[in-house]
């Protein structure tokens, strides 16, 4: 790994570069088993909980039926009766029930219907098989452009698309592309314990990302204030999205029954439930039709997005946001028209997943420059170095970026460290002179690509995210933010910026545990946000510490705090986001600032494709990310090896096949990620073009690798075989098809229906 | 239903042949394929289980009479590790090294992975072609079972449900050839999309020639049209073609969870093709 400074730009010292690095917080207790993760809780008492869900994907409710030779007095059963607040999930729109009740409509297969708890699991395990559900078919709906439920949608128009594609000189292209689901596969499945209070209230210990989403919904859920809501984050084994959300639905489920049976309840999933119920990335079909001139300019992009949520809205309108804004790449081009929309199937609803729509509509947009290139026989290098954003450059949003927009920055790096014309001219070579029996082909693939820093649009204004620094009684520093750490290194970075500030070392400076008890709401830890926002909220907070203690003692910090903590007593600063200077964003006419700042991505890879199988073995990929400042060099590095490999997954192999709207690959031994021998080298590179306002320029590294990925990898297979493979994954069998002139297989992400 | 149903644990053969006289047991190896489908609620448990893991009867890999024989609880990990499976074959220890994981192969069993009958098993072309033989063991005494007959239909075998696999007798041919590919997913723990193993020999034209196939059809087979195409024939681009075409039009593949049958067809051909033309 390299850490490039920008050109033209000094590497100026910049707060939190402490060296050495810190080691990784709660490194030592995962290493030596002793970090507890949610199953590895003790509630004396417990009992144990499960979810029977619906079996069929679309259908009218009329009867929980319960075999009466059991007795049922030995288990507690919940449905929708026993819920004592609103029968919902809160999250953006209120469509999902906690609970189906009868007379209700079943959306999904893997729908929630009755819960129930046991003492042991035996007993529970017999009692699932003794609940019948009555159901009365409805028709499923499974091909996304056929839905006629639209949970949201957008036209973003900047010149006249249609004028430039009919003007002379113009060569147009169009292709349209599919990309199916992928799971996050998070080592630690879902996990929740709820543990009813004395007081009426209920507190829940689980795995999860976003504390203040649960516990907003346990409040709606169960009738509960504030003060009676509880939500503590055990340690986390990833989340990539995973745990945004439907850790909501699970805490209601466990509190619900806790509350029945009057116990802790522990709601612990097996990855067999896990993948079968749980969000994925939503499935997309993007079409494009671009305008570029013999010279390499793209004049136009007519880009057609539509996103498949699933059952219900849950966060799609926000992945749909994220997918328009990023739909054309980062291009300057003059006429762009996206028009976009989220759309309802009976399938199980689709989520956040690390890129949250961007990933997707990025994968379209590569590839279409790729096609553009080839029409117009440019190098796909020269042709996004004529059209990548530079500063004053202007987004479909009207947004005119900053002195940071570091697109030719990363793709000049990526196009040296890969050496990317030579390679390129060398399986060109081997191309033209392979021979109708050559067993192997290699390809070189690039991609660049753009990523919105934090929330999209006024989000970040509307959440006002509050982050804490407490100097206490007895002289110790402490952070209290909901900012979770699930591996990334939120407990790492956050010490180390605000120790920075302070003048002392990061080990003087503690982490309160994420407990909504505890802590101020400082947003969920989503959207690459939790360096930039919360972290910067964090160095402001620090600075006016300072301040206040350098006032009182007239002495430096370091040397003071103690002192003042003893004189002085406590003192606590709530430092609360406030919109970015100049920046702003207009929801009504969706333009303006749809990002404080972009992060820049460019990946290249090389693969190697067996021209017997078409199995793709992707050789290396050279990553190189900008990610405003690294804080944690190794830590961002370990973040972009991460992104890029599950990045190759989804450009490889990861895919969810459908039957009636349940997912085929729905254990470990059908759903497939890379393993270490499938990874390539990864040879990443950090790039620094800050983000001038935020205090420590950074901008966020979770999911700029990811937008990158897989557009590259499936252009290296397009330079290895010539084939052009517009849907994800670019599976054996879909490159075979396009080999041998065979009939693909289905388009990915859609459901067959099974013969009747 | 119960997780653990209960576990008979025989010391020697006799005992286990008499718990299994005495009632219906699910012969129990490895545990690596079982214990998946125990905790996955994957079908009904059996309502009890034969472990045979203290068998060490079965254990070993010996040249005998002709033959390689390994012990039906021989580990995968120890066929990898065995010189005379390398030397005798070598198909078969290329197939047990793409087997899971190396925990997998440390407990999972040759005896196992025949038993299971999986369509996908990757030893179970290679036993074909090499035409082993399964020796089973039973109160009535042992008998011999050609690898040809032994998967009768979908994941099930020829044995009674009182007999038990001892072991696998793979003759030793002199002048014949293997070859093994297997096509996963990815490059380990993957289950086969398509698995080809083929033995052969030249004088130069091609002789006993045994082509077989995993995960292309509802069990293990051999390809007897593509077999017989070369049988006997000059190694020339034309025999290669007419072998390859004859497998095409023999093959009936499906559609499942990890691949689909116009793949498997395609890639069929294609893998022995490519053999054929090494070979050639």
């Amino acid at each position: 790994m390299t850490i490039q400074a920008p050109a033209g730009r000094p590497a100026a010292p910049t707060p939190g570069h402490a060296t050495p690095l810190p080691l990784r917080r709660e490194g030592p207790a995962k290493l030596t088993g002793q970090a507890l993760y949610t199953d590895d809780l003790v509630f004396p008492g417990a009992w144990y909980g499960a979810t029977i869900r619906s079996t069929v994907p679309h259908a009218r409710l009329l009867a929980i039926e319960l075999d009466p030779a059991f007795d049922w007095g030995r288990v507690a059963v919940v449905t929708a009766d026993d819920i004592a607040g609103r029968n919902v999930v809160a999250s953006i729109a209120e469509d999902q029930p906690i609970l189906v009740p009868v007379g209700g409509e079943i959306r999904h297969q893997a729908e929630p219907v009755v819960l129930l708890a046991a003492a042991d699991r035996d007993t529970l395990r017999e009692a699932r098989r003794l609940v019948s559900l009555r159901t009365e078919p409805l028709p499923p709906v499974f091909d996304p452009l056929a839905s006629t439920v639209v949970f949201a949608h957008h036209a973003l128009v900047k010149g006249d698309v249609e004028a430039a594609l009919a003007a002379d000189g113009v060569v147009v292209v169009e292709a349209t592309y599919r990309v199916g689901h992928q799971e996050q596969l998070y080592i630690e499945n879902n996990a929740m314990i709820a543990i009813p209070r004395g007081d009426g209230g209920m507190t829940v210990h689980g795995s999860l990302q976003c504390p203040f989403y649960v516990h907003r919904a346990l409040r709606t859920g169960l009738g509960l204030d504030d003060a009676h809501a509880q939500v503590v984050q055990a340690e986390t084994g990833g989340g990539f999205g995973g745990k945004e959300e439907y850790p909501s639905m699970i805490a209601l489920h466990a509190a619900l029954l806790a509350r029945r049976t009057g116990r802790p309840v522990r709601m612990i999933y097996d990855r067999h439930e896990d993948l079968a119920a749980t969000t994925k990335r939503h499935p997309a079909v993007i079409r494009h039709r671009t305008g570029v001139r013999r010279d390499g300019t793209i004049v136009a992009q007519d880009i057609e997005l539509v996103l498949d949520g699933g059952a219900y809205t849950t966060l799609t309108p926000v992945v749909l946001s994220r997918a328009t804004i990023h739909a054309g790449g980062p291009y300057d081009v003059p006429n762009v028209r996206i028009r976009s929309r989220a759309v309802a199937t009976n399938t199980p609803p689709n989520g956040a997943f690390r890129g949250f729509g961007a990933p997707q509509a990025e994968f379209a947009a590569e590839m279409q420059v790729g096609r553009c290139a080839e029409a117009i026989g440019m190098s796909p290098l020269e042709i996004r170095r004529r059209n990548a954003y530079r500063a004053a450059g202007v987004t479909p949003t009207g947004q005119v970026l900053h002195d940071d927009a570091a697109a030719l920055e990363v793709l000049e790096r990526a196009a040296e460290a890969s050496e990317f014309d030579w390679v390129r001219a060398r399986t060109a070579a081997e191309r033209a002179g392979r021979g109708p029996r050559a067993r192997t082909a290699r390809g070189i693939g690039l991609a660049l690509g753009w990523h919105g820093a934090g929330f999209t649009g006024s989000g970040e204004a509307k959440m006002g995210s509050v982050a804490s620094i407490e100097l206490t009684g007895d002289g110790r520093i402490r952070i209290l933010t909901a900012s979770t750490e699930m591996g990334q290194g939120t407990k790492t970075i956050f010490p180390q910026l605000v120790a920075a500030e302070l003048g002392v070392d990061p080990d003087d400076v503690e982490m309160a545990p994420q407990d909504t008890s505890l802590v101020p709401d400082s947003g969920p830890t989503v959207a690459s946000r939790t360096a930039m926002v919360v972290g910067g909220l964090l160095v402001h907070a620090a600075r006016r510490l300072k301040a206040d203690v350098e006032g009182r003692t007239g002495r430096p910090f370091e040397l003071s705090w103690r002192d003042d903590a003893r004189d002085h007593g406590p003192t606590r600063i709530d430092e609360r986001f406030s919109p970015y200077p100049g920046r702003s964003f207009d929801d009504a006419t969706y333009s303006g600032d749809a990002y404080p700042a972009f992060g820049w991505a460019a990946a290249v890879a090389e693969v190697e494709v067996d021209l017997d199988t078409a199995e793709v073995t992707v050789l290396s990929v050279v990553a190189v990310d900008d990610v405003g400042r690294a804080i944690h060099p190794v830590l961002c590095e370990g973040q972009v090896e991460g992104g890029t490999l599950q990045a190759v997954g989804y450009a490889t192999i990861e895919e969810i096949k459908l039957v009636d709207g349940r997912y085929l690959n729905d254990r470990l031994q059908t759903y497939l990620i890379p393993t270490s021998l499938d990874a390539p080298r990864i040879e990443t590179i950090l790039v620094e073009a800050p983000f001038e306002d935020a205090p420590h320029g950074a901008k966020g590294v979770g999911e700029l690798p990811m937008d990158v990925g897989a557009p590259a990898v499936v252009a290296a297979i397009h330079d290895a075989t010539g084939a052009w493979i517009d849907d994800l994954p670019a599976s054996p069998e879909r490159i075979i098809a396009a080999l041998a002139g065979i009939a693909p297989p289905g388009p990915p992400g859609m459901s067959t229906v099974s013969a009747p | 239903m119960h997780v653990e149903p209960p576990v008979g644990s025989p010391r020697s053969l006799e005992e286990a042949y008499g718990l299994l006289a005495s009632a219906p047991h699910r012969p129990l190896a490895g545990g690596t394929d079982m214990l998946v489908q125990l905790t996955g609620e994957l079908g009904p448990a059996p309502e009890r289980v034969l472990d045979l893991w203290r068998l060490d009867e079965l254990r070993g890999i010996r040249v005998e009479g002709g033959a390689l024989e390994v012990g039906a609880l021989t580990t995968h990990a120890q066929i990898r590790r065995s010189e005379a499976c390398a030397a005798h074959a070598p198909t078969l220890v290329a197939a047990v090294a793409t087997i899971g994981a190396a925990q997998i192969q440390n407990r999972g069993t040759i005896g196992g992975n025949v038993m299971n009958a999986s369509p996908a098993g990757d030893t179970l072309p290679v036993l074909l072609a090499l035409d082993a033989v399964l020796v089973a063991g039973g109160p009535r005494g042992e008998r011999s079972i050609p690898a040809v007959g032994f998967w009768p239909a979908y994941r099930s075998t020829a044995l009674a449900p009182d007999e038990l696999l001892l072991r696998v007798r793979i003759p030793i041919v002199d002048g014949r050839r293997q070859a093994f590919r297997k096509v996963g997913t990815r490059r380990a723990q993957a289950i086969s999309k398509v698995v080809l193993a083929a033995a052969w020999r030249r004088d130069p034209a091609w002789r006993d020639v045994r082509i077989a196939f995993g995960s292309v059809a509802a069990t293990p087979i051999r390809a007897t049209a593509a077999e017989a195409a070369l049988e006997g024939a000059p190694p020339t681009a034309a025999s290669i073609d007419r072998a390859v075409a004859a497998l095409l039009a023999e093959l009936r593949p499906i559609d499942d969870v990890r691949s689909t049958a116009a793949y498997r067809l395609e890639v069929s051909g294609r893998i022995l093709r490519r053999l054929l033309e090494d070979a050639s």
